[in-house]
């Protein structure tokens, strides 16, 4: 093993890649690790989307065509597991690893092997989960929130191996992000000071914090799980003195912030899109960071409006009520800065823009019926209809997977050095709008009208709006494989692009020649007003 | 080349296999302990090669990775700001074990606030006691909801009055770790001072000590278990004991092997007054273990 | 885009003017009420800041193009504003947050029950208790999907009240405040008749109440489903809540303390294995066909087969046994806890002797209570 201290003064000769397999197993270089963490990604989103498709084949009509109901309840469940673990959160580690070096003007990551590990752990643990599915007794069937006791005492025995692979992980979150935090605290260039990072990197100090501080609870959450099923202990089950609920307070304390560890990243890449599109810098920057800060504090302490359901006290139901209303403010702030980022601009709608905007609306709109369902009286009525599945997909699809995918737009050129081809990202952006609003909007009605979330089968009065939805997930999945096709494209035969890229575009990163050389700034660079948070 | 002790240049290592190994032996351990489990509990013969080869696999290599990471260091190819990276790595990597505690004193806490209370049929939700005549709320849990089920311990390890803690183990135990932490404080005033020989004794010290509590605390479960009928078995409370406890020991143990390592870096002489951040990393540790024993000591022993 | 948007706004509006199949019902009770007003509400607030937000953006992004000339402004902050929109939403929040403590309030009122009725979950069907006022079980029975496999399965054309009809409904007088107590047997489920505007966990070993009071002109039958997932059956366990007016009720009520006299004399008696394999089918289709199958194949390694099972063929205590007392950590329930011992006797007796099975026994509900008081 040859290693060598990469950067040198005087010298140019730049320690490139090694060749073959090795490259990517053994890598060291943010860059290739933050490619691997992206194709990881959209590869288990190309899987999460087919179980997606299962269930919408299963759904398209009134009764049971395909699947059995014991095996529809796996579809659903490793479809929320996969989406979540697999595509989204992954797919933000890997813009992290791309871009964080590059914005605050660092050769690398901070701790690079490590970056190694947390990155190698994952396809690991995702083979230990979904290898599940082709064991007898069949994969994880208790929905992605594993609610005790359907997921200990009635559990299929293949949940052993579920609990190790979010063990693993957890870890692999956890490593990913101390790993973030100490390369945004401790490798800026002189004169990054925090107020003048990007936003990109803002959200995602902030985010890794809250994964620090909530993937070690589900560690516990599923520990304890562990304990129950095999050594006896009754921490869920109210017969030795537990609480099944008990189990869902332990889930939501993680997983709140985990859906705003799925949203705030999304909110620092539109915060870099808007201004390059609109050229003009970035409304309010220091109540954005502000806005950030508060959302993850809050995001703290709104657990139990998932179990607005449970029974709990009175003044439980209060708090958690007003505490969950109180996001919409800072998230608000966030929306009107964006549109008076947009105001008075310059704009123009490239790819990214177009999703970046997408982004804004849409997610607002599945921000309303979150706050909807926030009102705890109303929110009786709502609980796990589809009315919920219709809130979350709008807030993760066209918000969280939209930005990643405006964001490959935006720093493609800047990764492979070539442009892709912008009639095909137009077209792509279109049949990703209207899929995704064919799939998800008409989910409002059928929620609304009373129809249950996690069946296989369903009365006749919701029919109309399932087949709708079925068909514009297909659209939808469709239109992911030609983004995959573009993304090949551009990769092998774009045209070449400059170093700026875009005209109206700030920050370190741009000031990097396309494709960005193999380590970042070997010198640190001098960090001058206009590249400094725009 | 940059040469090697050239401080101003972050060392970034071109790559290394330990990682992917070390992902993959994580692997297997897990894989072959969840398969270890299931058969042991559908009463079959247990395969238990594959976890064993997976924590070989896994303590090779963490052997080779750290002894790569010393060896660097000597060279003197990290730098400060590298170890600065290192610094806040630990640090954050204790936050986050924080919170891993935390979730089982939350366990603690709900159980015995709320879920014990309301099956016992007081407070907000009285009416669940209407399940369980029977039960009456009490914290230590000495008679369960279903006895059957789960079988109630006989005697609980909830401490005696405090005139009468010195014939009560836990509270030794709490001195002994106390005491723990400051001798690996002396040992770091050793290093500072530049004198190895008491750095050798006062860690050697803060590691029999270490080894002092993991043996009383065996004791002591081996006395629950025996004597006591508490086991993991019996209710909420052995659980919520057992599960703190256990995972307090079990960092227990690692910090004693961390210190351990530490003790045979002392003997090479590898620390320098500037230059201890391997020391430094595991007395952290070892305070932090501290702690949580001190508030485990207070939540589930005392209160 | 813009039309696209204009599109929603306007399929929204279409749900606010309150279709059926696209907007909350309104349901029967006034919490159900009270929480549809809250819905609109805040639905119509949702919807007049998506109208300002999204319209400043269209605005923007048609008048402040580049292609239209637009050169951009260096703006990019301001204090008044940032405070101006940080005070509006909180002002809103407030007043949507007042409403909706009076209704939360409201529903909490539990006291003053005219009739408690225990509502308890199991894999997958629902078991309704009516308590006296020490929480003794005066009346009890099961309510199971009506909605025959073969509608499923599309081999039949599915009837109007598809997965939503049960053998028995739940039976409720109008006009008195009903105090429902909710729990569960196995793991956790979720009851949810949407006209009564709650829905309420069922979760073992822990109790939850909540009430209703149907108002006088508001007889009928209402409709929901389980709606927390709780297993393979999940989509399969409907809530039909027959509620019928106060002296229909009684006099139902009163006819079924008589039947509990006649099933208790049930125990007693000797049946004939004519008259035991009827009412054994019977059980079978409603208890035991959902995991063992009408033909008795199980749906084998998860739900074993019946039919030449070493259980169902061999001696009759083992039999006994696992229907009675179930299997802990299987789907296998304690059926003794379910169902009396002539049904026991019945369906035992039917397993034994349908499909290739065929023992020489006849199992009588003496039987049964004489391996109970083992
Ligand atoms: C990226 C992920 C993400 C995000 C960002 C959010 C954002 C929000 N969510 Fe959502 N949520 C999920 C993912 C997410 N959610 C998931 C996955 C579930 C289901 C889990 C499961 O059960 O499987 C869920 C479920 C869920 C529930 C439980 C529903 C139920 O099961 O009964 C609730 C209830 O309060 C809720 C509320 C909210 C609120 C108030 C916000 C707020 O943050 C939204 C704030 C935004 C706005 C309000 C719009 C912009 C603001 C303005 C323009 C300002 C002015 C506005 C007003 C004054 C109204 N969410
Ligand atoms: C995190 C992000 C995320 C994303 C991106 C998605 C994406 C999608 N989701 Fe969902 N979903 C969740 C998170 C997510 N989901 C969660 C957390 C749940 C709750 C789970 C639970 O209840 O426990 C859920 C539940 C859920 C349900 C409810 C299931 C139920 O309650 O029973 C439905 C139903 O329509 C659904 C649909 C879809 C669809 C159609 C997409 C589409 O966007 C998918 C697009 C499709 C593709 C991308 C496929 C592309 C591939 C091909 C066309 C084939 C080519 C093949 C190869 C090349 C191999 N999802
Ligand atoms: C929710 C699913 C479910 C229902 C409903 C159910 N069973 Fe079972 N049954 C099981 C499972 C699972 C097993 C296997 C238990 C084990 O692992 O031994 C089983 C096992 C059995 C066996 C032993 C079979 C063998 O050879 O091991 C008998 C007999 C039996 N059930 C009878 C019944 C009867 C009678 C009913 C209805 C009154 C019924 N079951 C309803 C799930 C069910
Ligand atoms: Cu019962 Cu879902
Ligand atoms: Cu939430």
């Amino acid at each position: 093993m040859s290693e060598v201290v990469v950067a040198g003064h005087d010298d140019h000769h730049d320690h490139g890649p090694d060749k073959g397999l090795a490259r990517w197993l053994f890598t060291t270089n943010h860059k290739d690790i933050g490619t691997l963490y992206l194709w990881f990604s959209f590869l288990m989103f190309l899987i999460g989307g087919v179980l997606a498709l299962v269930i919408r084949a299963e759904l398209f009509q009134p009764g049971l065509q395909f699947v059995e109901p014991g095996f529809f309840n796996q579809m659903t469940t490793n479809h929320g597991l996969i989406m979540v673990f697999g595509a989204i959160m992954p797919g933000f580690v890997g813009l992290a690893n791309w871009l964080v070096p590059m914005m605050v003007g660092a050769p690398d990551m901070a701790l690079p092997r490590m970056n190694n590990l947390s990155f190698w752990i994952l396809p690991f643990a995702f083979t230990l989960l979904i290898s599940t599915l082709f064991m007898d007794a069949g994969g994880p069937n208790f929905g992605w929130t594993f609610y005790a006791p359907l997921s200990t005492t009635y559990a299929p025995e293949t949940v052993t191996y579920f609990i190790f692979g979010v063990h693993m992980m957890g870890a692999s979150s956890i490593m990913g992000s101390i790993n973030i935090i100490a390369t945004i605290l401790n490798m800026r260039a002189p004169g990054m000071t925090l107020m003048k990072m990007p936003l990109f990197v803002w959200t995602w100090l902030i985010t890794a914090y809250l994964l620090l501080a909530v993937m070690p609870v589900l560690a516990g959450a599923v520990t304890m799980m562990l304990f129950d099923i095999h050594f006896g202990t009754s921490f869920f089950n109210a017969a030795g003195g537990g609480d099944p609920v008990m189990f869902q307070h332990i889930f939501w304390f993680f997983g709140h912030p985990e859906v705003y560890i799925m949203i705030l990243p999304a909110f620092g890449v539109v915060s870099q899109i808007i201004p390059t599109f609109s050229r003009k810098p970035l409304f309010g920057y220091d109540s954005m960071v502000y806005a950030t800060a508060s959302i993850a504090f809050l995001s703290f302490i709104v657990w139990a409006h998932h179990m607005f359901t449970v029974g709990m006290p009175l003044a439980g139901q209060l708090f958690f009520m007003y505490a969950t209303m109180l996001i919409a403010i800072p998230t608000g702030v966030k929306v009107f800065n964006w549109v008076s980022t947009m105001w008075r601009g310059s704009m123009s709608f490239e790819t990214p823009m177009l999703f970046a905007i997408a982004f804004v609306i849409l997610f607002t709109i599945g921000g309303f019926s979150g706050l909807m369902l926030a009102i705890t009286p109303a929110d009786y009525q709502y609980h796990d209809t589809y009315f919920v599945v219709a809130h979350f997909h709008y807030v993760l699809v066209p918000g969280a997977l939209f930005s990643i995918i405006a964001a490959v737009y935006y720093w493609l050129p800047k990764w492979c050095g070539r442009m892709y081809d912008e009639s095909l990202g137009k077209l792509h952006f279109w049949l990703s709008f209207i899929g995704v609003n064919v799939t998800f909007f008409p989910q409002h009605f059928s929620g609304l009208a009373g129809m249950p979330r996690r069946i296989p089968d369903y009365a006749l009065q919701f029919a109309d709006f399932n087949m709708i939805s079925s068909i514009g997930a297909f659209i939808f999945g469709f239109s992911q494989v030609f983004f995959l096709y573009i993304v090949i494209k551009t990769i092998r035969s774009g045209k070449p692009a400059t170093d700026r890229v875009w005209e109206g575009a700030h920050g370190l990163e741009w000031t990097l020649p396309s494709p960005a050389p193999y380590h970042s700034f070997t010198h640190p660079p001098k960090v001058t007003d206009a590249e400094a948070h725009s | 080349m940059a040469s090697p002790s050239d401080q101003s240049v972050y060392y970034i290592p071109h790559n290394g296999w330990y990682p992917v190994w070390i992902a993959f032996g994580v692997f297997m351990m897990l894989a072959g302990f969840g398969t270890w489990l299931n058969d042991v509990k559908a009463g079959e013969a247990a395969t238990d090669w594959m976890s064993f080869a997976g924590l070989g696999i896994l303590a090779v290599v963490l052997f080779f990775w750290f002894s790569k990471v010393i060896e660097e260091n000597q060279q003197g190819l990290a730098n400060e700001q590298l170890k600065r990276s290192y610094v806040w790595g630990m640090g954050w990597f204790i936050f986050s074990e924080v919170m891993f505690f935390f979730a089982f004193f939350g366990a603690l806490f709900y159980a015995r606030n709320f879920a014990v209370p309301w099956i016992g049929g007081e407070g907000d939700k009285a009416i669940t006691g209407v399940l369980w005549p029977n039960f009456t709320a009490e914290w230590p849990v000495m008679s369960n909801p279903d006895n059957t089920l789960f079988p109630a311990p006989h005697e609980s390890m909830a401490a005696p009055g405090i005139t009468n803690w010195v014939s009560y183990l836990p509270f030794w135990n709490t001195v002994i770790l106390l005491t723990s932490s400051v001798t690996v404080h002396f040992a770091h005033t050793a290093i500072k001072d530049k004198a190895r020989g008491k750095l050798i004794a006062w860690l050697g010290l803060t590691i029999l000590l270490g080894i002092l509590f993991l043996t009383l605390q065996s004791y002591e479960y081996l006395h629950a278990y025996h004597e006591l009928g508490l086991t993991l078995h019996s209710g909420i409370y052995g659980s919520t004991f057992f599960i703190l406890t256990g995972f307090h020991g079990f960092h227990v143990t690692l910090g004693t092997f961390i210190l351990l390592i530490q003790f045979l870096r002392s003997l090479k002489g590898h620390f320098a007054p500037k230059d201890c951040f391997g020391f430094e990393a595991a007395s952290w540790y070892w305070h932090f273990v501290d702690v949580v024993w001190v508030c485990l000591f207070f939540f589930v022993y005392v209160m | 885009m813009a039309r696209l948007v204009a599109g929603f706004v306007l399929a929204l509006m279409a749900a606010g003017a309150g279709a059926d199949e696209l907007n909350m019902r309104r349901g029967v009770t006034e919490i159900s009420n009270a929480v549809y007003d809250l819905h609109m509400y805040i639905f119509w607030i949702c919807v007049v800041i998506g109208i300002v937000v999204f319209g400043a953006m269209f605005w923007a992004m048609i008048h402040h193009r580049r292609a239209a000339g637009a050169v951009a402004a260096k703006f990019h902050e301001s204090t008044k504003l940032e405070i101006a929109w940080t005070l509006a939403p909180t002002l809103i929040l407030v007043a949507i947050a007042w409403p909706a403590t009076q209704v939360l309030v409201a529903m909490y009122d539990t006291g003053g029950e005219d009739l408690t009725i225990e509502v308890r979950g199991y894999q997958w069907k629902w078991q309704y208790k009516y308590l006296d006022d020490d929480y003794n079980s005066e009346v009890a029975y099961f309510s199971n999907l009506k909605t025959p496999q073969d509608e499923i399965h599309g081999r039949k054309e599915k009837g109007e009240y598809y997965l939503l009809d049960v053998d028995e409904p739940l039976r409720i007088p109008v006009n008195r405040k009903v105090r429902f107590l909710i729990t569960a047997e196995d793991v956790i489920h979720s009851w949810w008749v949407p006209d009564f505007g709650f829905k309420r966990d069922a979760i073992p070993g822990i109790m939850n109440e909540t009430w209703a009071i149907v108002p006088p002109d508001k007889a009928g039958i209402y409709r929901g489903q389980c709606t927390e997932l709780c297993g393979k059956d999940h989509g399969f366990m409907p809530v039909v809540v027959n509620a019928m007016p106060e002296d229909e009720f009684d006099a139902w009520y009163a006819e079924r303390l008589q039947q509990e006299e006649v099933r208790k004399e049930a125990l007693s008696k000797t049946f004939t294995p004519e008259e035991l394999m009827a009412q054994g089918e019977q059980v079978y289709g409603t208890y035991c066909a959902s995991c063992h199958m009408p033909n008795g194949k199980g749906v084998p390694p998860v739900f074993p087969a019946l039919d030449g099972s070493a259980i169902a063929t061999g001696p009759r205590e083992d039999h006994l046994n696992i229907v009675l007392n179930g299997k802990t950590g299987t789907a296998m329930q304690a059926f003794g806890k379910q169902l009396d011992a002539a049904q026991i006797a019945a369906v035992v007796h039917y397993e034994r002797h349908s499909w290739s099975n065929n023992t020489d026994d006849v199992t009588q509900p003496r039987d049964v209570i004489e391996h109970m008081g083992q």
